[in-house]
């Protein structure tokens, strides 16, 4: 038997081996999903244990109930609240990943590029923050909006999740920042560019599909957020809709395959937003790191 | 060139995104100017919903105040009042559950509503008590719910006189003669009454002891275990086995009625039983949704036109008509064409009103153990009773002394003296200056995320932080000094492993944290390997469907994974079943959350399932930096497969997944949605990690929230200390 012809045999069971290896966790991944679709889609119940996640009695009158929910103001014609609801979501967390990033790409420059006074100790304490619960602090959070004149306004809530989405977003791009080589800089820099100038016109571009990563950790966040979004938006129209899925479900009663039906309909744009980012998603990733 | 065109294209493609985004926001803002005039507050859906809108607008028709509607969760409705009333965005007028009226006032949320009443004789005695305190009227009582006695008729054609003889009834195989929420409080209450026992007694006493407790626990237990009763129902299970005409009766609310619009069955709603031991009827206790007024409200002649519009004849008549709820109006006679709503007035007749002590919602968590502990067997009546009392007593304990605050402004004080000299000694130092000075481009680059994550994070930490030095319910908090640290450290004078104190649940959430990041990395890895091998097809494929887990939003999954594993319906035991047949075994369905070892695998399970995809992409991407040169050089020199893998790839992605594991351990540690969605901390708490025992302390007890920010406090130190820990041991090393 000849070396190669031994290593192709190995590696066709191999192969087999790693397709098995990735069936099973693929069904470990989706099995609870498709109850979650089973759930959405079924018209009746059936309270027996079951094995094989199809709907019963199909319909989409869940799906229906959810999305065309409508906005009734007294004396006002009725608008697609749910519509509104999606798109205050949508907006909401890209504006939040948007002005997340606006605030931490210059600080994870200046820690990749810069020894300053105070950075150490900086960084520590950023760290730090993620290791306190967030249940402690929300009710000064709300006093300090509240002096700023947020409270209750979508633009308070960006803010928020915006900052609370920044120290991560620190912690990736400075990484990133750091294996972009200076040469690339210090080049332009030779040609005449100001620093302001390099970081905008190079290191910037270069950096991009960490970028990438971090803004959509941020959209994630924000998009899937509800107590703050509840407790601090004050108007139907501006609710995001985990805040609306929430309704769903009540001391008493859950309208379980509603709640069901609605996570599908958020779930989509995010699985959109992750199928376009994966490439980045996997490039971006590891560029960052915490270093304590 | 051609790169910078693209450069450009992808810039102007960038500056239209923004474009776009910001005129989205702009089209939005509209609604942010438009300001109603008078705010009502409910929790309503589908028709109630609906009801409430036509009778808001028929008031502003009449009356010209323009209304604004907010549907807000039942959960947070209180959170939500506390956190906008007192500063002045709160609603004016509120629809909520008369049992939360104690609290509310204890919180200076709701005002007095006695202008807004009709004179006394329009209200059924039971509605006016339950808005009644202290002699004034602090609510307009609107409709009255009750849980009452849902009958399948094409199952049974007589509605047996006592709960003995439903218990007892011969019915088809696979049918529940009776399906209640056998293991909640709420549930057990009816029953309760028919011993003669109350959950809680007038004076704030824990209600839930004694003989009469016991008797029904035991009767709850002789029901559950003879399979008259479906274990470990809960409000949807109840639902789902009367909906699909495997229960003969169910007992439930009005909620219930909207669901049963498809069905094929005829069925009725009569009163709740009698029970044959003791002559007496199960009373459920009954809750009346009333208007409140904030103290803003109050003060507002026409917020108090509006409430008094809400409670009307007509406005009651309109209810019953469209959504079916019960008024609590005597002038308002219930439809004859409507015999369900007849059988839910003939219960309300019997019910009793909730108890709208604060106290109350301190007997919920202590109770609702206790029954389930009995129901499983793993403790009698009595003994689960006596501890249920004794854990109601612990939440209802008093909060420690006032302590002086002038040892801790001493040491603040000492301590800003202390900067303050070691930042005047670095001021002097020309070489900080220097360094201070050099520093300054950089902090061009820093100064604006220093002031926005300053403000928004480090202030609300550090607050939060400091309520851990203070006691009392919101609002009258006073400083007690490090007391709640030693009451936490004490575990509150009882034993310090006890099941539910602070040293027992540190462990669990060390297990917890070191068995999730282990799987988590194993996993992840695994995959991530076998997902860059080059020869791999699918690869795109495989990659979007591993990913999906951490794509669609956890509250939902973690749910779904909870339904999966009930003993009787989930479909782990489908699969158990499955198993059976097939290979002939005879492995029994695992009640998962009776056992610490099993709930714990629940919740890991979920958990896993949760974050393997995190890991795995972080591996994914650690491993395009290895060259594969540097792996042919291995392999040309001899080295196994497993060499390889353990002497050159592993050591290579160990600085990339280094971070992604100490952030993954943190976010573990502090994973709070898992353990309180799938065991809830079954069983008795010993599942409960640190966080979900800090939310206990500030939501469902008494609001303590110094106690739970105590905990959050202790939280961060560990975290602080665990993750410095290897740092400091390498640098001791290093100094050596």
């Amino acid at each position: 038997m000849s070396p190669s012809g031994q290593g192709r045999k190995v590696s066709l069971a191999e192969s087999i081996g790693a397709h098995l290896l990735l069936v099973v966790a693929v069904a470990f991944a989706l099995y609870p999903l498709l109850w979650v679709v089973s759930l959405a889609f079924s018209g009746a119940v059936e309270p027996t244990p079951r094995v094989l996640p199809v709907p019963l009695e199909p319909t989409l009158e869940h799906l229906r109930g959810v999305a065309f929910s409508t906005l009734e103001v007294p004396g006002e014609p009725d608008r697609w609240l749910f519509g509104l609801q999606l798109a205050n979501s949508i907006v909401i967390s890209l504006a939040t990943a948007l002005v997340g990033v606006v605030i931490a790409v210059p600080t994870a420059y200046a820690l990749a590029r810069f020894d300053f006074v105070g950075k150490e100790g900086g960084v520590r304490a950023l760290l730090a923050t993620q290791m306190f619960p967030a249940v402690a602090s929300a009710i000064p959070l709300y006093i300090i909006l509240d002096g700023l004149g947020l409270l209750g306004t979508r633009s308070g809530l960006v803010l928020c999740y915006a900052t609370t989405a920044v120290p991560f977003a620190i912690f990736q791009l400075r990484g990133a920042f750091e294996t972009i080589p200076r040469d690339l800089e210090e080049a332009a820099m030779v040609d005449g560019a100001t620093r302001f100038e390099a970081f905008r016109k190079v290191v910037l571009p270069a950096a991009r599909p960490a970028i990438a990563v971090t803004a959509l950790f941020a959209f994630m966040s924000a998009y899937n957020e509800f107590v703050l979004a509840h407790t601090m938006l004050g108007r139907e129209e501006m609710y995001t809709v985990p805040v609306v899925l929430q309704r769903y479900i009540s001391e008493f009663s859950a309208d379980w395959p509603k709640f069901a039906a609605g996570s599908l309909i958020v779930s989509i744009p995010v699985m959109i937003l992750f199928y376009i980012a994966q490439r980045h998603l996997i490039a971006g990733l590891t560029a960052g790191g915490v270093k304590g | 060139m051609l790169r910078r065109a693209a450069a450009r294209l992808s810039a102007r493609a960038g500056a239209r995104v923004f474009g776009a985004l910001f005129a989205l926001l702009a089209a939005l803002a509209p609604a942010l100017a438009r300001a109603g005039e008078l705010r009502l507050w409910h929790a309503y859906r589908d028709a109630e919903a609906a009801a409430l809108v036509a009778i808001v607008e028929e008031f502003s028709a009449r009356t010209g105040h323009r209304v604004e509607l907010l549907a807000v969760a039942h959960e947070s409705f209180g959170s939500k009042l506390a956190a906008t009333i007192p500063r002045g965005q709160g609603p004016h007028v509120f629809i909520d559950s008369h049992e939360r009226l104690g609290d509310y006032r204890q919180r200076a949320l709701v005002g007095d509503a006695g202008p807004a009443l009709e004179p006394d004789a329009v209200y059924t005695a039971q509605s006016l008590a339950a808005v009644t305190q202290d002699g004034a009227r602090w609510g307009v009582p609107l409709s009255a719910k009750s849980v009452a006695l849902f009958v399948n008729a094409s199952l049974v054609d007589r509605v047996p006189g006592t709960l003995e003889d439903i218990a007892a009834l011969k019915l088809p195989a696979g049918v529940y003669p009776l399906a209640y929420e056998a293991q909640s409080a709420y549930g057990h209450m009816p029953l309760l009454a028919a011993f003669g026992g109350r959950m809680l007694e007038g004076d704030a006493r824990f209600g839930f002891v004694g003989p009469a407790a016991a008797r029904s626990l035991a009767f709850a237990k002789e029901l559950v275990d003879r399979g008259a009763v479906p274990r470990d129902a809960d409000g949807a299970l109840v639902s789902d086995l009367f909906r699909s005409g495997r229960a003969a009766f169910a007992i439930s609310g009005p909620w219930l009625v909207g669901q049963l619009a498809g069905v094929e069955f005829p069925w009725r709603v009569v009163p709740l039983p009698k029970v044959g031991e003791t002559g007496l009827p199960m009373r459920p206790p009954l809750t009346v949704e009333a208007a409140m007024l904030s103290p803003q409200g109050a003060a507002s002649p026409a917020a108090l036109a509006l409430a008094r519009a809400l409670g009307s004849a007509e406005a009651a008549a309109l209810r019953q008509r469209l959504a079916g709820t019960l008024s609590v109006r005597t002038d308002v006679p219930v439809p004859e064409d409507n015999p369900v709503l007849a059988g839910f007035r003939a219960q309300a007749e019997l019910a009793e009103p909730m108890s709208a002590d604060p106290a109350m919602r301190s007997t919920w968590e202590p109770a609702f153990r206790a029954i389930r502990k009995v129901l499983r067997g793993q403790a009698g009546p009595d003994d689960a009773l006596a501890e249920a009392a004794r854990r109601f007593a612990d939440v209802r304990r008093p909060p420690p002394a006032a302590a002086s605050p002038t040892p801790a402004l001493l040491v603040l004080g000492l301590g800003m003296l202390l900067v303050a000299f070691h930042l005047v000694r670095r001021a002097r130092d020309p070489e900080a200056r220097r360094a201070l000075r050099a520093s300054l481009p950089a902090y061009r680059y820093v100064a604006h995320s220093v002031v926005v994550v300053g403000l928004l994070v480090f202030v609300p930490l550090i607050v939060g932080a400091a309520t851990s030095l203070f006691a009392g319910r919101p609002g009258e908090g006073y400083y007690v000094g490090l007391a709640n640290f030693v009451e936490i450290l004490t575990a509150r004078g009882g034993p310090l492993l006890a099941t539910g104190s602070f040293w027992f649940v540190l462990l669990v959430t060390f297990l917890w944290t070191a068995v999730n990041v282990v799987l988590h990395l194993g996993i992840g890895l695994a995959l991530g390997l076998v997902l860059s091998r080059p020869t791999l097809r699918l690869r795109a494929l495989y990659r979007v469907l591993l990913i999906l887990p951490w794509a669609v939003p956890s509250y939902v999954t973690a749910l779904a994974w909870k339904g999966m594993f009930h003993q009787q319906f989930g479909a782990v035991t489908g699969l158990i079943h499955a198993v059976n047949d097939w290979f002939g075994t005879s492995i029994e369905p695992i009640a998962w959350f009776s056992r610490f070892a099993t709930a714990f695998a629940a919740n890991v399970a979920t958990n896993v399932w949760l974050g393997f995809p995190f890991m795995m992409v972080v591996t994914l991407g650690a491993l395009t930096a290895v060259p594969a040169d540097v792996l042919e050089a291995a392999e040309v020199d001899g080295a196994t497969r497993w060499q390889r893998l353990t002497r050159v790839t592993l050591p290579m992605i160990r600085p990339a997944l280094a971070p992604a594991v100490t952030l993954g351990a943190i976010w573990t540690f502090n994973m709070f949605n898992v353990v309180f969605l799938v065991s809830g901390g079954d069983p008795d708490g010993s599942t409960d990690i640190l966080v979900s025992e800090a939310y206990r302390w500030a939501f469902t007890r008494e609001a303590q929230y110094g106690y739970a920010a105590a905990y959050a406090v202790l939280i961060f130190l560990l975290l602080l200390v665990t993750t410095r820990l290897p740092a400091w041991l390498a640098r001791k090393e290093a100094g050596r």
